[in-house]
């Protein structure tokens, strides 16, 4: 597949589910299923993690996770294979490390990357240790295969800078929700309404999605209340997947807890526009 | 060099450097740039001053250069030890500690965090914030903490809380993906003391002025001692920090207000070789199955790549994952190097050149026996590379080496490491064996 990314169409219309696995986490037969139980809990688009050895922005749950991943062989060929494998419509967004776009192929650059994950169909990119200041090569080669580039937003970014993020960006805009590495967390920091607004006001019209800490229903519905056009869930999900492969419990069996939680998740974002809408009467 | 380039410019080192952080950390970034940039390069506030003025009553700069006899003797050639073992704390690492301390306390920053390897860069910090009386906490590999315990205990008598990192292999690597996790969490209030030329601009420039010191007073001490600069300058390298702090005025004279312009005046500098001496570890070959690197010589061995905020040599295999990289010397054992170091070896301006743990731990009994001069594993690498030399003439006349650390730190490694091997100059190891033994 190739052409054109897909990823505006998961943000038309209603406020999007986005969650986070990484590929080939505990193995890969069970992480392609996985990713596809959540498409049935109503995924709107999916970030898939390709795993990098140093992954300095996560938290202890996607540390582990990648830790197994790699260990159960997942490379970069395999994270190909594995996407041409999922049998899924939602959009696809490439979460990984900017050394592994970097030296893939045979010049250093990060074009042969994205052109094959292009042809995989992947439809966009997030690369958390790449600033706007790196980010050139990489906006240049998505610009060449239509691809997106999704940049994250943190509560320290200046109004500069931001305004810098949102002119790089396309697809959606990533916002995290508070400080620090990925991570569930009991509750949504006020930050999160700050950074919303902040974004707001630059008049972009680059869907918000919001992540770092969402793991439930009423989190999911807060979020949406406050402003945002989708929630980026990964760790809560990912403890679900850790869970399944310490207890050794059957695939199919976790397959179903992640579609549960999936849904509440979508649900929680479903009901954060009625109560928007209900605050704007 | 150009103005721009002199200030650090872009962070850029040819094709190396670069700022590659999570957006969280942009901010500090640039407020951390803003800070190098006027403190350190313009001397805001006397900055420098005060920073000379500590390293001297504080951290007991200068360190003598003195003529090695025993080695001059077996080499035949005359060589003279910086002796930067004598520093306060046993390590050149108390310039940058110190340094970066200071600046966090100019900057308004309440809170230090550091990682370490060896430990010698943590115990470091902790004196220099326990001496300007800064909270500190240091992230270290619990493989790391079992190999160096004197020097766990050193940074806990000094204040600092010491959090163990169990994830990994445990080594510095692991430890630097742990400090810049707290950094993302605490970047507001907090000042993340990167203990080598790595990381993202402004850290490679600004440990570099730092450790400046050390190439200022080894050129001036080298007119005074035979007269003229060295023919060579031999360190080594890990991420490079000691190795960038006895090369850079001899790669740019000059580079800081205040520098003594002696040293300046000294002139001729292209015409001193420098030499980088790398962990060649067990050996130079990759198992790539495994992902292991048994050796830590990045810029021998390594491929161009972007790890902790920089673009530079990387131990990596083909897909880009990092390796996990070995030394006999934990503050050897890093799978990249500092992007300055990396470009000057692509120049030809530096040579990298490694040796092997075996060689290593051999010097480390030799300087200590010919020198009454207990080495770190780190230096003994540099000394190890004299003995490996052909023919060491070859070297030049005037050959300074720099003797990074000394070794306490590194004793009970050493015990170990020499337990297994068949050393022909080590002392006999039964005494240290079974009961009553110091074990």
């Amino acid at each position: 597949m190739s052409g054109q990314s897909h990823i505006p169409a998961a943000f038309d219309g209603e406020p999007a589910f986005v969650p986070y696995l990484a590929a080939g986490d505990p193995n890969y037969e069970a992480s392609l299923e996985y990713v596809e139980a959540l498409e049935r809990a109503g995924a709107d688009c999916i970030e898939l993690g390709l795993p990098f050895s140093e992954p300095i922005a996560e938290g202890p749950t996607i540390q582990q996770a990648v830790v197994r991943a790699l260990e159960g062989g997942m490379t970069v060929e395999r994270y190909f294979e594995f996407v041409s494998e999922l049998d899924v419509d939602t959009p696809l967004v490439c979460m990984t490390y900017y050394n592994l776009i970097y030296r893939y192929g045979d010049e250093e650059g990060p074009e042969p990357f994205v052109e094959r994950a292009a042809a995989e169909g992947i439809d966009g990119f997030v690369v958390p240790d790449l600033p706007a200041e790196e980010a050139g090569p990489l906006r240049e080669a998505c610009d060449e295969h239509g691809r997106d580039l999704v940049s994250i937003v943190a509560p320290t970014t200046g109004e500069e800078r931001l305004q810098r993020l949102v002119d790089l960006s396309s697809g959606y805009l990533y916002i995290q929700a508070r400080l620090g590495v990925t991570g569930a967390r009991a509750s949504v920091s006020d930050r999160t309404s700050e950074s919303l607004a902040r974004v707001a006001e630059t008049g972009t019209d680059l869907p918000r999605a919001v992540g770092f800490g969402i793991s439930s229903f009423e989190q999911a519905r807060d979020v949406i209340a406050a402003g945002a056009d989708g929630v980026i869930v990964g760790s809560a999900l990912v403890d679900i997947v850790a869970e399944g492969h310490e207890t050794d419990r059957p695939v199919a069996e976790t397959a179903a807890e992640l579609e549960e939680l999936g849904r509440e998740l979508k649900e929680g974002a479903l009901a954060g526009t009625e109560t928007e809408a209900s605050q704007a009467d | 060099m150009s103005e721009q380039q002199r200030r650090g410019g872009d962070g850029k080192f040819g094709e190396y450097g670069g700022q590659y952080v999570p957006e969280a950390l942009m901010p500090a970034i640039e407020e951390l740039t803003d800070a190098y940039e006027r403190y350190v390069l313009d001397n805001e506030d006397g900055f420098m001053d005060e920073f000379r003025e500590r390293l001297r009553d504080f951290g007991g700069r200068p360190t003598p250069l003195g003529r090695a006899d025993q080695l001059s003797e077996r080499y035949g050639v005359e060589v003279y030890l910086k002796r930067e073992d004598l520093l306060h704390g046993g390590a050149h690492k108390l310039n940058n500690a110190l340094g970066q301390c200071l600046l966090a306390k100019y900057m308004g920053k309440e809170r230090i965090v550091a990682e370490t390897g060896a430990g010698q860069h943590g115990t470091a910090t902790a004196m220099a914030a326990a001496h300007l009386d800064m909270p500190c906490e240091i992230y270290m590999g619990r493989r790391d903490i079992n190999r160096q315990r004197p020097n766990v205990f050193r940074m806990r008598i000094n204040g600092a809380e010491v959090n163990p990192v169990d994830i990994g292999r445990g080594t510095l690597k692991e430890a630097i993906n742990e400090t810049m996790r707290d950094w993302a969490t605490t970047v507001e209030t907090t000042h993340y003391v990167i203990g080598s030329i790595v990381g993202p601009h402004p850290f490679p420039s600004m440990v570099r002025d730092f450790h400046r010191p050390i190439s200022a007073e080894t050129k001036r001490q080298s007119i005074d001692a035979f007269g003229r600069l060295p023919d060579a300058v031999v360190a080594c390298a890990g991420g490079g920090s000691n190795t960038m702090g006895i090369f850079s005025e001899f790669v740019d004279a000059g580079g800081l207000p205040g520098t003594d312009p002696a040293t300046n005046e000294a002139g001729a500098e292209d015409d001193v070789d420098l030499y980088a001496v790398e962990a060649g570890g067990s050996s130079l070959a990759v198992d790539e199955e495994r992902g292991v690197a048994p050796n830590s010589a990045s810029l021998s061995t390594g491929t161009e790549g972007v790890l902790h905020g920089a673009r530079t040599k990387v131990l990596q295999d083909a897909d880009g994952q990092i390796m996990e990289s070995h030394s006999v010397s934990s503050g050897l054992d890093y799978a990249g190097v500092g992007p300055e170091l990396a470009n000057l070896v692509d120049e030809g301006r530096v040579d990298a050149v490694n040796v092997d743990d075996d060689a290593a731990l051999e010097a480390f009994h030799r300087l200590s026996q010919a020198e009454g001069i207990i080495p770190a594993l780190e230096t003994a690498h540099a000394l190890a590379y004299l003995e490996e030399h052909d023919d060491p003439s070859e070297l030049g006349e005037y050959v300074v080496v720099n003797v990074s650390g000394r070794g306490d730190k590194d004793l009970e490694s050493a015990i170990e490491e020499t337990a297994t091997r068949d050393l022909p100059n080590a002392p006999e190891m039964g005494v240290f064996e079974g009961e009553g033994g110091l074990r």
